[in-house]
């Protein structure tokens, strides 16, 4: 049986050419990028490389407005804290029910202290930004508009552009978490309003462990870490010049290959999409499939949990995701589906399916002939299905 | 993924007595969809002899939820209804070879429905805790309104507490923010109604949870190495320290007879009692009557009880629980 990666939202690959770009500076070339001898001189110039290779990724004007970090949390986790500190007189902030739990849980902790005041604006059930609600919420006391670029569980992506203008009108800063965006989506930042923009490199087929935080010039912005003068003084700590280079290459890859996500990547992901809809009945797509990742497919099944399906189909070397219930140790649906207002009778039983440009069409072929029977098994042990097979294609969730 | 023993992965992707049984004479259904897990289990039971001749099973939820249900069914098959009614989700958990301490809630569905099915049977009516107001602790199954009367009646003020009182909060603490905004209205309410003093009252975001899920686990494990050897209840597994010099022997007494009436109205709201039985140096003989005999959560009851002690008394102090007629 061949093992299938269907699960590249949670991570990717690291492209062996991204490894062969690191491997030298493990070994020979081991200075430290802040020394001012040869030794690591030649890692600071290489360091300088790998930013210019981001910013080519990401349209940035400047190379120095990207600040390394360890990952796209504490990316997130920067822009967040460095925005309260920097906007005194403001201390309230915006952003969606639908974020990762790297933007949620800071902001919940800043609730519950007392440090922030929190807008989360909600989505419709297709996941779009309720625009009138995030509106509403935009005064002359917002710090900081927090909101994704894409969402994780379902692709969907927010008109983070237009979002970012709305924000600029009553002054506040404006952070995108672009984690899953940025290697899949154009991404244009010079001349546009967004201030800051968090990347996470595992998952853009570098490794884990190191992400980034774009800067725009001129923002106003407190360090997180302080310590060193490293990264100008905005992120103390010695570098990890293997994981920049690293995601230099990668970004440089990403670039190489933007077109295949928009085609070939995509058009797998519409052919398992479209035979799952069509040979499994009570299913459909969670999500807005107009603007949505191109590499991303969440699809509900009704009155089966997700949990359940997993471990089928990893008996079967196929690897997704499920966002909900069990795999978390909760019973809750994602707060994605619930945010979605997701019915329960399909929010428990949605699972990711997330393509890279490593996957072949025989990926989609292994998962097309496992799945449906999968599903069948499950639903004949579910109290709830006896009754429920409305047969393929005559099933329309009732909320869209 | 959670690390199932092969038990569980077999009993998931194998289940044994899965699907409807047409002949079910008692049938018990838990759980709901919107929870996340439900099982509908299905028996035949013979009029005469009470056995449980035929068992099924249809379970909405997760791989353990699945095994679980499908070793509940391989457990009562040929036990009579009188035997069945004593197997707890323990008792699931260990014929799975255990289950990961976040899937508990599993075994107890199983268990649930078992105890459903068998009202069912006798036609009694079977009460479902999980009927007032949203399920907020999934691993032993407290919903709101169990969680709202514990504060409430008992003044509870801390999570702590809560765990305590209603063991919500014991297992994986993913309820912890639920209990805390539910602890922090009820405290609110009670300042408002002048029952508890507004410095005594919880506030949002005063405990951690990572520290009580620590503390828990340092209980956990104390408590398991002060249960081994298993060999008998009045043999203590380990020497104890001497009782505090300057606390007589009666003093001693009066004090944990105190500490025990102070309790007894707690328990007995849950329709259970304990009774002081012997004293002997720091271990306390006591009797667990009414709902606490024979519950599944006797241990923690018998804990509570033994940490109600040893603050009062400022000494270790070791309770076990023995039946009424040894003295």
């Amino acid at each position: 049986m061949r093992p299938v990666y269907l699960d590249n939202n949670a991570t990717t690959r690291v492209d062996p050419a991204v490894v062969e770009a690191m491997l030298p500076f493990f070994t020979e070339q081991f200075g430290n990028p802040s020394s001012i001898h040869s030794f690591g001189a030649s890692v600071g110039q290489s360091v300088k490389k790998a930013r210019q290779q981001l910013q080519q990724l990401l349209g940035a004007e400047h190379d120095h407005e990207i600040i390394y970090t360890a990952s796209g949390t504490e990316a997130d986790n920067t822009a967040i804290l460095s925005a309260l500190e920097a906007m005194p007189g403001r201390d309230e902030i915006v952003t969606s029910a639908v974020e990762h739990p790297a933007v949620l849980a800071l902001c919940q902790h800043l609730e519950k202290t007392g440090r922030a005041k929190v807008h989360y604006i909600g989505v419709d059930s297709l996941g779009r930004l309720d625009l009138e609600a995030y509106r509403a919420a935009l005064t002359d006391k917002v710090a900081l508009v927090t909101l994704m670029w894409a969402n994780n569980e379902t692709g969907t992506i927010f008109p983070i552009e237009a979002l970012a203008e709305l924000a600029k009108e009553v002054g506040a800063l404006f952070h995108t978490d672009a984690v899953q965006a940025v290697g899949k989506v154009p991404i244009v930042l010079k001349g546009g309003a967004i201030d800051m923009l968090s990347l996470s490199g595992h998952k853009l087929h570098a490794p884990k462990g190191i992400g980034a935080l774009y800067v725009k010039r001129g923002a106003r912005f407190k360090p997180l870490l302080r310590g060193g003068h490293q990264e100008r003084g905005r992120r103390a700590g010695t570098e990890n010049a293997p994981g920049i280079i690293g995601l230099g290459k990668a970004a440089e890859l990403a670039i190489a290959h933007m077109a295949e996500e928009q085609t070939r990547v995509k058009e797998l992901r519409d052919r398992l999409e479209n035979a799952i809809l069509q040979r499994v009945p009570n299913c459909f797509v969670n999500g807005d499939i107009r603007e949505r990742l191109p590499n991303t497919t969440n699809i509900a099944f009704e009155y089966v949990e997700g949990e359940a399906i997993l471990l089928h189909l990893t008996r079967n070397g196929v690897a997704a995701s499920s966002g909900s219930a069990c795999t978390s140790g909760s019973l809750e649906p994602s707060h994605v589906m619930k945010a979605m207002n997701v019915p329960f009778t399909a929010a428990h039983g949605s699972i990711r399916f997330s393509f890279s440009r490593d996957n072949v069409p025989e990926d989609v072929d292994q998962v097309i002939e496992t799945l449906p029977k999968i599903l069948e098994k499950l639903r004949e042990l579910s109290p709830f299905w006896a009754g429920a097979n409305k047969g393929p294609n005559e099933f329309k969730p009732v909320y869209a | 993924m959670w690390d199932y023993s092969d038990k569980v992965k077999d009993y998931f992707f194998n289940p044994k007595n899965a699907g409807v049984l047409g002949e079910a004479n008692a049938v018990g259904e838990v759980g709901a969809i919107s929870c996340g897990d439900a099982l509908k289990l299905m028996m035949k039971v013979d009029p005469e002899t009470e056995v449980i001749q035929e068992a099924k099973f249809q379970t909405f939820g997760c791989g353990s939820a699945i095994a679980s249900s499908s070793a509940l069914t391989e457990l009562i098959i040929g036990k009579t209804l009188e035997e069945a009614v004593t197997i707890t989700n323990q008792d699931i958990a260990d014929f799975l070879g255990g289950l990961p301490p976040e899937k508990m809630h599993c075994s107890v569905m199983g268990y649930e429905a078992l105890q459903a099915a068998i009202a069912n049977f006798r036609g009694e009516e079977w009460r479902d805790d999980h009927e007032e107001g949203a399920l907020v602790c999934k691993c032993f199954g407290v919903d709101e309104g169990v969680i709202e009367r514990a504060i409430r009646m008992n003044r509870l003020t801390s999570i702590e507490q809560i765990t305590d009182y209603t063991k919500a909060g014991g297992g994986c603490l993913t309820c912890f923010d639920k209990l805390e905004e539910l602890l922090a209205g009820v405290n609110a309410a009670l300042v408002a109604e002048g029952v508890l003093a507004a410095h005594e009252a919880y506030r949002l975001g005063v405990a951690d949870a990572g520290e009580i899920k620590a503390k828990a686990k340092a209980r956990k494990e104390a408590e398991k190495e002060a249960a081994a050897p298993p060999a008998s209840p009045l043999a203590p597994a380990s020497p104890l320290p001497p009782p505090s010099a300057g606390m007589t022997n009666l003093k001693k007494i009066r004090l944990i007879e105190e500490a025990i009436e102070e309790l007894r109205p707690y328990l007995k709201k849950d329709g259970g009692d304990c009774e002081l039985i012997d004293i002997d140096g720091a271990n306390v003989m006591v009797s667990l009557k009414g709902a606490c005999m024979g519950c599944q959560m006797a241990s923690v009851t018998v804990s509570g009880i033994q940490e109600r002690l040893i603050a009062k008394l400022g000494m270790t102090i070791r309770v076990i629980p023995v039946k009424s007629h040894a003295h």
